[in-house]
């Protein structure tokens, strides 16, 4: 089948970031076409290494991407490298952290192309 | 199983996110006439950081709390049902408790009733966890370093998240009102409906999203009521306002609001394991859940939070609008904190936020090209305020006077939007404690105190 090449931000409904606990953050993304859902985790495109680069973080510093068919959702939890609060904390609440994201590349099959 | 099962199940109300976010009076009344057999409401999170827990203040403004608390216990009142409230005054320590307690006694006196209240204080002393700690009964949760003695003695305060357990307890005299410390969240939902017989896992469960109210429904709402019913083998989620509804998406999406692991839920004394777990849409915007499972921890655990104060604050916010500063803005910055080193006291911290280049993501940052302007927070922490205020002081007039290379605008190098341009914020905190500590009974760290509000004696103006 053929594809057309989406940003994340156009075919997810979802992309947020938030504190998981002081000491971690969480990404998660949300799709509402179980369609794409299915083709981005078929495809693996969401692994520790894609969010390591994507963060430009150490891959050690993924703590896991996890599949969540029930809510055709992908999670991702990061290490927060200062703990909310602390010193030199940019963003205590986490919930500004997901931008990296939204400009991420995600082929879709052409009968799920969202025009 | 529930030793009189009925029909209508066991019904909870939840009327907010967070006692003190608000709710329609009208949702409030909907979910009465579903006659409720139990009002319960969180008060507590971390997310607003280390502030409240050392502070001893609320996040929340006494003024929402105060008008949310007049109205849930007017609906107790009429309905002779129990009100639970989880986390008291956000962090769930004893000023916090008190301020709640206090609230609920002004209340009660304007109302001129006699209410019937337990609180469940959740502050740990430094020696119970000192000694947990030597019997290697203390363990770092994911990515927390490990605990030694001087965290312990540093920390300001130190809690412990209650499971339901404490509030069984108090549940089996006769009260209005259960105020909880530091509680884990759904704990309050599920602990009347656990001791009637229910299945622990469901009921924690159930509270797991009532917990939040009306954001596990759609449209999201931090600040609506919610009904959850729980059956023998199932519980249903009842939106009580005509413009929202629960769908399957929705709630099983909420699973993953704020978690590492949308599967597996922690919590004292076991992990809410939501691998079978499945979803039916029902009609009237409402979702029935069933298949979650509890996986018991052995021993029973325990979340400890504590922070410690190190030091004071002082901040001061300006604009940057010179392109020949902002093209050069990171040597600039360095360049200045050098030349104040020199005269500041070396335990002062000085951190700069530039919002328009890095300011919310540092060197996570992708987009590498600097906004027209910048908008500057420079921040000190000093060990005591005045110093911070100083150290401030100097950071500011050094970088407005500070002659960098090329430059042109040579009366100043900041726009300040306030005079005064330095705000002092007082005392700073950290999280000292993040930790599992095991007990041999779920009950032993959390009394039971009770009393009649408002108390005789106390005066509530």
């Amino acid at each position: 089948m053929s594809e057309t090449i989406r940003q994340l931000k156009d075919v997810a409904v979802v992309i947020r970031s938030k504190n998981a606990g002081p000491y971690e953050l969480t990404l998660d993304v949300i799709f509402e076409n179980v369609n794409i859902y299915k083709s981005v985790k078929a495809t693996h495109l969401f692994n520790r290494e894609m969010i390591a680069g994507l963060y430009g973080i150490p891959e050690e510093d993924v703590l896991g991407v996890i599949h969540y068919d029930p809510a055709h959702a992908i999670k991702v939890t990061l290490r927060r490298a200062v703990p909310s609060g602390g010193i030199g904390d940019r963003d205590v609440y986490g919930a500004q952290q997901h931008a990296p994201l939204l400009a991420v590349a995600i082929a879709v099959p052409e009968s799920n192309a969202i025009p | 199983m529930p030793s009189t099962p009925s029909q209508t199940g066991f019904a909870v109300l939840s009327p907010t996110a967070i006692l003190g976010y608000g709710f329609p009076d009208e949702s409030l009344r909907e979910g009465m006439r579903r006659k409720p057999d139990l009002i319960a409401v969180d008060a507590g999170s971390t997310d607003p950081g280390p502030y409240y827990l050392g502070s001893g203040k609320s996040f929340t403004a006494r003024d929402g709390v105060r008008h949310d608390l007049a109205r849930l216990i007017d609906a107790q009142q009429s309905a002779g049902i129990p009100l639970i409230i989880g986390s008291a005054g956000g962090a769930g320590a004893r000023p916090h408790l008190d301020w709640t307690l206090d609230i609920i006694g002004e209340i009660a006196h304007s109302r001129g009733d006699q209410l019937r209240v337990a609180s469940i204080p959740s502050d740990i002393a430094p020696a119970i966890v000192q000694t947990a700690l030597a019997e290697g009964r203390v363990e770092a949760l994911r990515n927390v370093p490990l605990l030694t003695e001087v965290e312990i003695l540093a920390s300001r305060r130190i809690v412990a998240q209650m499971g339901h357990e404490p509030i069984t307890e108090a549940l089996l005299d006769d009260f209005d009102i259960i105020v909880c410390g530091r509680c884990y969240d759904p704990a309050v939902f599920a602990a009347l409906p656990v001791m009637k017989g229910y299945d622990p896992a469901l009921a924690l469960h159930m509270g797991k999203i009532l917990e939040c109210a009306a954001i596990a429904a759609l449209p999201g709402s931090g600040s609506d009521c919610v009904l959850g019913r729980l059956f023998n083998d199932h519980f249903v989620l009842e939106p009580l306002s005509p413009e929202r509804q629960f769908t399957c998406n929705s709630v099983a999406a909420h699973s993953m609001y704020e978690k590492s692991d949308p599967y597996h839920l922690p919590g004292p004394g076991g992990s809410l394991n939501l691998e079978a777990v499945t979803y039916e849409q029902l009609s009237e915007g409402r979702v029935k859940v069933s298949g979650t499972r509890l996986s018991p921890t052995t021993p029973y655990q325990v979340k400890l939070e504590g922070v410690r104060p190190i030091g004071f604050r002082t901040v001061s916010m300006a604009g940057i609008r010179d392109p020949h500063m902002i093209a050069d803005l990171d040597c600039i910055l360095q360049d200045v904190e050098a030349r104040c080193r020199e005269t500041l006291d070396d335990a002062a911290l000085i951190t700069f936020h530039a919002y328009g280049k890095n300011g919310v993501m540092g060197s996570q940052e992708t987009v590498q090209h600097p906004a027209h302007e910048i908008g500057l927070v420079i921040d000190v922490v000093a060990p005591d305020q005045v110093g911070a205020d100083a150290g401030c002081s100097l950071v500011r007039s050094t970088l407005l006077h500070f002659g960098f290379p090329g430059r042109l605008s040579t009366a100043g190098n900041l726009a300040f939007p306030y005079s005064p341009s330095d705000f002092s914020a007082g005392e700073v905190f950290e999280f000292s404690l993040y930790h599992l500590m095991e007990l041999t009974n779920p009950t032993a760290l959390f009394p039971v105190e009770s009393g009649a509000l408002p108390r005789s004696g106390v005066r509530h103006e």
